[in-house]
């Protein structure tokens, strides 16, 4: 990260090229919105941003606990911001259970803006410190650049003369904050004001109190002499592709990808659901796209969610159901009927800690190899990984191509990391997508030949159907089907013939996907790390720094699971080591083996967390000494 | 279904394929009411599917020649409630057993049944496991020796018409496997009813449970163990209708009409549209062979109610949400708020 100061009239202005940001206060501070605020505010400014945000699983956990705290990370620059950022660089501390609990991620030198009225005695004895310690004054910061700032005192100040009531004023600090910030990064206002004006539109005295709260912390950062010897900051845009953007969270992107592929393809979108923690917005987000027709189901229970999802879908609809980890266990018979049936499914899986309830705010990619190879019997399904936010969209998207072109389930995986994060997604036209091309059966005349629902194409695909259609009358089900003709059949042949017609279809969906490609580095050399999913940022980084320090390493992300591109073996072959980092035990890791009969190095990291950069970085350091 | 196309005839509604039920299986009877309820509703055969989970008698939609599906079990009614909420322009009918709908599936029967789809239940009810050989199900009487309770069964029953209005039915009736002709008109009406219709059929298994509901159909006995409904008449039963039932309060008391003197207007009126009455009913669940002073066990509709249907109102809140045109795919892709960089 290359500095630069420039000296002007009155301040430093410090050109940065990518800053990572925490927002932590408590739960009733406002941290969600605020961080919401600057992250709006930097993606209108035109710089590349992603932002995660962290929040206690308890709903109303005790004020003023460590338990208590919320958090919304973000990062925001000019070039490589992949992730959240590993370390944050500045840490907005509302109070001190808020700077106990992230105090260990801050790099060392970091920027510390602390509320000092949020380390008073009783929050400091609630955080655990106790009020005898307080660590803005015992030097427990001398690492750290602290700023400290009275906000309520300077908010009631700013907004003495609103008339509104001390509790209303009080609200508004975390405005004050913002502004505070805004001036320390160069940030304008216009954003945040526009927001404001438009959310409180009928209480235009909140919306009033919030802007001069805004402003007055900005005012603040240009007044106070506190800032002259450390500097303001300036972080330069990104050089991005011009167009139309939009912010989004992997599972807002995983809704719209569905709603896009079902409008794109001419069909209804059908989702059935089951609320679960970290999926559900996928189903909110589609419950409020009714003027889309987009019809949800919240069901009973997960094993509902899947089976009316398979009616909708054998009714013609484009089907889908998303769920996390308990939840596609539950599904595992259901997907199995879909897979005989073969009919058009879309199965989202947010994947989280496991077993069990496990971790069910974190994310984990332990759902691998259930997803392959979880159901009883032969019931091979295609597998998609989105590997960031804006990339769910897409996966989606493809998922419902597949489902809907080769008469399949197919499931996608996106985790915990990627729903709730987000980023700018460059909006596409819609002639930039993929078409769609269900192929309903026509109907059929009295003398026409035999309706065959299991008759295939040249690709195994077998004909779709619908109820309504005059002529094609027909009965399936979970038994096994002759071939062709899909009446019940429990001929040995016949189902080996029908279990390796229903490989062979999957496996040729191979055809359509595209050849796995390098996301950096040499073709051939030392080292590729091969990743899929969410440690696409973070393998990115990492590569890239590995990179600019001379190292001889490359970079593949894998989307298709299953199946594979048909290059991955042979790209796998052009490097000494692959390197596969997993949040999970190593399943790649396991199928890759299985397949190429190569022994890659495992990494793997199941603590709830996603990689960083630098245990990445740190991994691929060791492998290339050792070679 | 008044429509111009000829209907179609019983015929018309069976498929090429042979039923593999046992000899004397009640599900005959069933199909065989089926087919002709739909013929007569004028059903196409394009525009019915069938719906099944497992069990012998979901097994049905194989038998009909019309759309259908064999799931997994329990899972009918889940699968049936995503089709009519995505296609409510069909005609459909879900096949389940005990062990399917309320045991496996029970669930899912419950959310069905207040959730209030247009469906159109066949719950056959031979309180037995009959696919999987002769294991007791939810609906087996206590004391029942199978293999699986070799000294008799220890669960309480399920009493399905009870457990229907209690969870919210709207259409609530029980017919007996050999009433084929009451049968036909139950599934018609069950048709022409908007919402959930739930028949529960007592059905024998003459394999595993033959006689099960044999105090119901013995020629002896039946005239003093049965009572058939009918709407805006008084409770009647007995041989040639001597007795009745007259509601003290809340109690339902037997009523000799040739000794009390008491005449048949004073006796329950049956209303198919009154819930508490029909609650009532439900609990006429004595076994005669073990309870002296049983009550007659009601065949026919309990309960019917006018409510409206899932499918209608989700469709209600898509249309109100389009009101001013359908979303675009354009407007979708951009969502509520974005920027432009150049």
């Amino acid at each position: 990260m290359s500095d630069t100061a420039i000296l002007n009239k009155n301040d430093m202005v410090i050109s940065k090229t990518s800053v990572s940001v925490l927002f932590a206060g408590d739960s009733g501070d406002g941290m969600q919105l605020t961080g919401t605020q600057f992250a709006n505010t930097v993606a209108v400014y035109g710089s590349d941003l992603n932002t995660f945000p962290n929040f206690p699983s308890e709903i109303r956990p005790p004020a003023g606990t460590v338990a208590g705290v919320s958090g919304f990370q973000l990062q925001f620059g000019t070039t490589g911001v992949y992730t959240p950022g590993a370390k944050f660089d500045v840490m907005i501390a509302m109070n001190a259970a808020a700077l106990k609990a992230n105090l260990n991620n801050l790099h060392h030198g970091g920027i510390i803006i602390a509320d000092s009225e949020g380390f008073d005695a009783k929050n400091l004895n609630l955080s655990g410190y106790g009020e005898a310690n307080n660590p803005l004054e015992d030097g427990t910061l001398n690492d750290y650049t602290v700023f400290k700032i009275p906000v309520i005192s300077l908010t009631r100040k700013a907004l003495a003369d609103t008339g509104l009531s001390i509790k209303i004023i009080d609200r508004c600090k975390n405005m004050f904050v913002l502004g505070v910030l805004y001036w320390l990064y160069s940030l304008p206002l216009e954003t945040t004001i526009e927001t404001l004006q438009s959310k409180f539109k009928n209480k235009q005295d909140i919306a009033d109190a919030n802007i001069k709260a805004v402003k007055a912390g900005y005012n603040f950062g240009d007044e106070t002499e506190m800032f002259s010897q450390h500097g303001r900051f300036c972080v330069a845009p990104a050089q991005k592709k011009g167009g139309v953007y939009r912010r989004v969270t992997g599972n807002e992107a995983s809704a719209i990808g569905l709603a896009a592929a079902a409008k794109k393809a001419g069909l209804k979108l059908f989702l059935g659901s089951y609320p679960i923690t970290p999926a559900s917005e996928i189903l909110q987000t589609l419950a409020g796209l009714k003027k889309w027709g987009v019809k949800t189901f919240q069901a009973e229970d997960e094993i509902a969610g899947v089976l009316t999802s398979i009616g909708a879908a054998y009714g013609g609809a484009l089907a889908a159901t998303n769920t996390s980890g308990p939840g596609l266990a539950l599904k595992t018979e259901g997907m199995g009927l879909a897979v005989i049936l073969e009919i058009p499914l879309v199965i989202i899986n947010v994947m989280r800690g496991g077993p069990s309830t496990g971790l069910p705010t974190k994310p984990e990619q332990s759902d691998l190899l259930m997803a392959m190879y979880g159901r009883h019997g032969e019931a091979p399904m295609p597998v998609i990984a989105a590997m960031s936010p804006v990339d769910c969209f897409y996966a989606a998207y493809e998922a419902a191509k597949i489902a809907v072109e080769y008469m399949t389930p197919v499931l996608c995986l996106t985790d915990g990391y990627l729903a709730l994060s987000s980023e700018p997604m460059l909006v596409p036209s819609p002639d930039e997508l993929a078409s769609i091309t269900p192929v309903f059966s026509p109907e059929r005349k009295a003398d026409d030949p035999p309706y065959l629902p299991y008759k295939r194409d040249e690709r195994c695909v077998r004909p779709w159907g619908i109820p309504g259609t005059p002529g094609l009358e027909h009965r399936i089900g979970g038994l096994e089907k002759q071939h062709e003709t899909g009446n019940v059949s429990h001929d040995p042949e016949n189902h080996a013939l029908m279990t390796r017609l229903r490989a062979e279809k999957v496996a040729n969906v191979a055809d359509i996907i595209p050849d796995l490609t390098l996301d950096n580095g040499p073709e051939k050399g030392d080292l590729l790390v091969l990743g899929w999913g969410s440690t696409y940022g973070a393998i990115k980084k990492a590569v890239e720094q590995a990179r600019e320090g001379g190292l001889d390493v490359a970079h593949a992300h894998l989307r298709y699971i299953n199946p594979f591109p048909k290059n991955l073996g042979a790209m796998l072959g052009n490097y000494k080591k692959v390197l596969i980092p997993e949040n999970n035990c190593g399943q790649l890791l396991s199928m890759i083996r299985d397949k190429f009969l190569i022994e890659p190095v495992g990494f793997s990291k199941v603590q709830g967390l996603p990689f960083n950069e630098m245990e990445i970085e740190a991994k691929i350091t060791d492998i290339l000494k050792e070679l | 279904m008044t429509d111009t196309h000829t209907c179609l005839t019983a015929k018309d509604f069976t498929s090429n394929q042979e039923p593999k039920w046992c000899p004397g299986c009640g599900d005959f009877s069933v199909l065989q009411q089926l087919k002709a309820a739909m013929a007569d509703l004028c059903l196409k055969t394009e525009e019915v599917v069938v719906v099944s989970g497992i069990g012998c008698s979901s097994r049905l939609p194989y038998y009909i020649n019309t759309y259908g599906v064999h799931g997994i079990h329990g899972r009918a009614m889940a699968m049936a409630s995503g089709l009519k909420a995505a296609r409510p322009d069909l005609s459909v009918w879900v096949g389940t057993g005990d062990g399917d709908a309320l045991s496996i599936g029970g669930n899912h029967y419950i959310h069905t049944v207040r959730r209030n789809l247009d469906l159109n239940v066949v719950l056959f009810n031979n309180e037995i496991y009959g696919l999987t050989k002769g294991q007791y199900s939810p609906t087996s009487k206590v004391g029942l020796r199978t293999v699986t309770s070799p000294s008799g069964v220890v669960d309480h029953p399920i009493n399905t018409i009870a457990l229907t209005l209690g969870a919210g039915g709207t259409f609530v009736a029980r017919v007996m496997d050999r009433d084929g002709k009451m049968m036909k008109e139950i599934f018609k009406r069950a048709h022409a009813h908007k919402g959930t219709s739930i028949v529960e059929i007592y059905q024998n298994c003459p394999i595993f449970n033959d006689g099960a509901f044999g105090p119901f159909t013995d020629k002896e006995r039946k005239a003093d163990t049965t009572l058939f409904l009918e709407q805006g008449q008084p409770l009647v039963f007995g041989a040639n209708g001597s007795k009745g039932i007259r509601l003290d309060g809340f109690k339902p008391t037997v009523i000799d009409l040739e000794k009390s003197g008491v005449s048949k207007e004073d006796l329950w009126i049956h209303d198919e549209n009154d819930l508490i009455k029909a609650n009532i009913l439900s609990r006429f669940f004595d076994d005669p062979n073990t309870t002296e002073a049983f009550l007659p066990r009601p065949f026919g509709i309990f309960y019917v109610e006018d409510r409206f249907t899932y499918e209608q109102a989700l469709d209600a809140q898509i249309d109100k949400a389009q009101e001013k045109g359908e979303g675009t795919l354009e407007e979708l892709l951009a969502g509520p708020s974005t920027w432009t960089i150049n």
